[in-house]
């Protein structure tokens, strides 16, 4: 079935990814130069990592992100995931549509409009109650929470639709009460989705720049604020040597977990065959 | 039994509407209100009247963002199809590939992005050496290759940034599409141009929808890749937003443009779901 590339077809893909990893590479080079510039290579080095590892307010902005990272995700997933068995149960189909609409705001909207929106409640309750400072890091998890539901959302559905409900109708004539049935039968079923929504939700939270520019205060950079904050002046190449460390990092799990993932669709086909 | 199930599912489901209410519809409502009051609260039309100014950048914004979005359509379109015809494993892989520069940092990558455009950047200097050489041969003389600071390094920015979300789509749906129909296509006679044109494509379209507004949405929005790529010459509406709400601090003019962005994108949106109701063939 598979069909042999041609060699057009081949030079194209490659031109491709040589646009889509040209920067990245750059970045990757520029991480080693001696130089402070980022523009010409002088020679190589690792002194920018050391720099790296010796910047404090990176350093912060870094646990700043993986905090939110975590708590934002952790709630938005737990209220996601109930809200979707919730979407997934409702009777009433206008309650359904109207509740569905609203989930896809956040994703439909430019996210300069959801992140000036967040900002503007923000100040504005800020304002009622006469405070100034409102910013920081509950308004930033409220906004990461907000923009990561969806995520998850979107990615339980799809496993609650495809879940056998006569499964969880007979556990409770079985004696389970409804919320044991879903403890015990439906919740390890929609698993995979609830852990693909969380990772999802992870990285969009760590990423995330546009939204969190808009509602953080001074006390609460982010590490992609941070970045951006270099961006207005110079940036020094030991941002560039952290992100290929992150570069690093991420490649690692990908492949790992990818490998993983390979598994256990071969498990599964197998216990498939089983039946 | 009945009855129960559903009052679990109102437990469930409250918090997540409590939630959504507060924070996706009031903060919408706040634009609204922001965008039709003066400093002081009161009602005025004086904000909206005003973005009469901004129709150049308005244009310019969904000019270069529809640019950007076509590159990466016939970038993308092909490379779909080239990956949807590997094996399995080599699908999952080159998946990766796609996804995993998102994974680094937008801000950075753009930047990096600046450097190589720069006029003493790694791509302008390899491209001022070819034009050196061709400026030695008789009758040719060609200006010095200039990148940084233009409109199309912004809309390079753009396809750069938001590729994957369109080649991902495409992809996924070209994946989900019955193969027997290309198959019975070519079998009934349809040469080559005529199978992409009346089934491959067809067949394509909510891929293709659902990626031209992934990256149209993000593109006419931008403000860091203007800033960055185009230098003071091409100010979008994102920038003027931007600095609206970061340092001009009038954020009733920023709201009221805000609405008007928002506006503009509901229709693109509900422009673009008529065409994939439709029977596809339109959109080409």
């Amino acid at each position: 079935m598979t069909k042999k590339t041609s060699f057009g077809g081949k030079l194209y893909t490659g031109l491709v990814f040589l646009f889509l990893y040209a920067p990245i590479a750059v970045l990757i080079l520029f991480s080693f130069n001696s130089g402070k510039s980022t523009a010409v290579f002088e020679g190589f080095s690792l002194h920018w990592y050391e720099e790296l590892f010796r910047d404090a307010a990176t350093f912060t902005a870094f646990k700043n992100s993986l905090i939110i990272a975590v708590v934002s995700s952790i709630i938005s997933t737990i209220m996601g995931t109930a809200a979707a068995t919730a979407i997934f149960g409702y009777k009433n189909k206008l309650v359904k549509t109207s509740v569905m609409t609203v989930t896809n705001i956040p994703m439909m909207n430019p996210e300069i409009v959801t992140g000036i929106a967040m900002m503007l409640l923000f100040v504005f309750i800020g304002g009622l109650f006469g405070k100034t400072g409102t910013l920081g890091f509950a308004t930033l998890t409220i906004a990461h929470v907000t923009f990561e539901l969806p995520y998850v959302i979107l990615n339980v559905l799809p496993k609650l639709k495809q879940t056998d409900a006569h499964l969880s109708e007979a556990a409770q004539d079985l004696g389970c009460t409804p919320f044991q049935a879903f403890y015990k039968v439906v919740l390890p079923a929609i698993m995979p989705g609830i852990i693909s929504g969380l990772m999802m939700a992870f990285t969009l939270s760590i990423d995330d720049f546009i939204i969190s520019y808009f509602v953080s205060g001074t006390s609460s950079q982010t590490l992609p604020i941070r970045i951006f904050s270099m961006t207005k002046r110079r940036v020094t190449p030991d941002m560039y040597a952290l992100s290929t460390l992150i570069f690093l990092a991420i490649l690692i799990l990908l492949v790992v977990s990818n490998v993983i993932s390979s598994r256990g669709d071969k498990k599964n086909t197998k216990k498939g065959g089983g039946k | 039994m009945k009855k129960k199930s559903s009052l679990m599912t109102h437990i469930a489901g409250s918090p997540y509407i409590i939630w959504a209410v507060l924070f996706i519809i009031v903060p919408l409502c706040m634009v609204a209100y922001y965008a039709f009051t003066d400093k002081s609260g009161n009602f005025t039309f004086d904000n909206m009247l005003s973005i009469g100014k901004y129709t150049d950048t308005i244009i310019l914004s969904i000019w270069l963002g529809l640019l950007a979005t076509v590159i990466s359509l016939v970038v993308a379109y092909p490379l779909a199809m080239i990956m949807a015809a590997k094996g399995p494993e080599k699908q999952s892989r080159m998946t990766m590939l796609i996804m995993l520069p998102m994974w680094m940092n937008f801000l950075l990558r753009t930047y990096s992005w600046m450097t190589i455009l720069e006029d003493n950047g790694l791509l302008t200097t390899g491209l001022n050496y070819i034009v050196d050489c061709l400026n030695t041969l008789p009758n040719v003389s060609l200006d010095p290759v200039h990148l940084i600071n233009t409109r199309g390094a912004v809309v390079l920015g753009m396809v750069y940034n938001f590729l994957p979300y369109m080649i991902l789509p495409i992809y996924t749906v070209m994946l989900k599409a019955d193969r027997s129909l290309v198959e019975a296509a070519q079998d009934l006679g349809g040469n080559k141009l005529d199978v992409f044109r009346n089934v491959t494509i067809p067949l394509s379209v909510p891929g293709i929808v659902s990626g031209f507004t992934m990256v149209f949405v993000p593109s006419v929005s931008t403000f860091f890749i203007s800033q960055k790529l185009g230098g003071t010459g091409t100010t979008l509406i994102g920038d003027i937003i931007e600095t609206q709400f970061q340092t001009a601090n009038n954020f009733n003019l920023g709201a009221s443009l805000s609405f008007v962005l928002m506006i503009l994108i509901f229709i693109c949106l509900a422009v673009m779901n008529k065409f994939s109701d439709d029977d596809g063939g339109v959109v080409i």
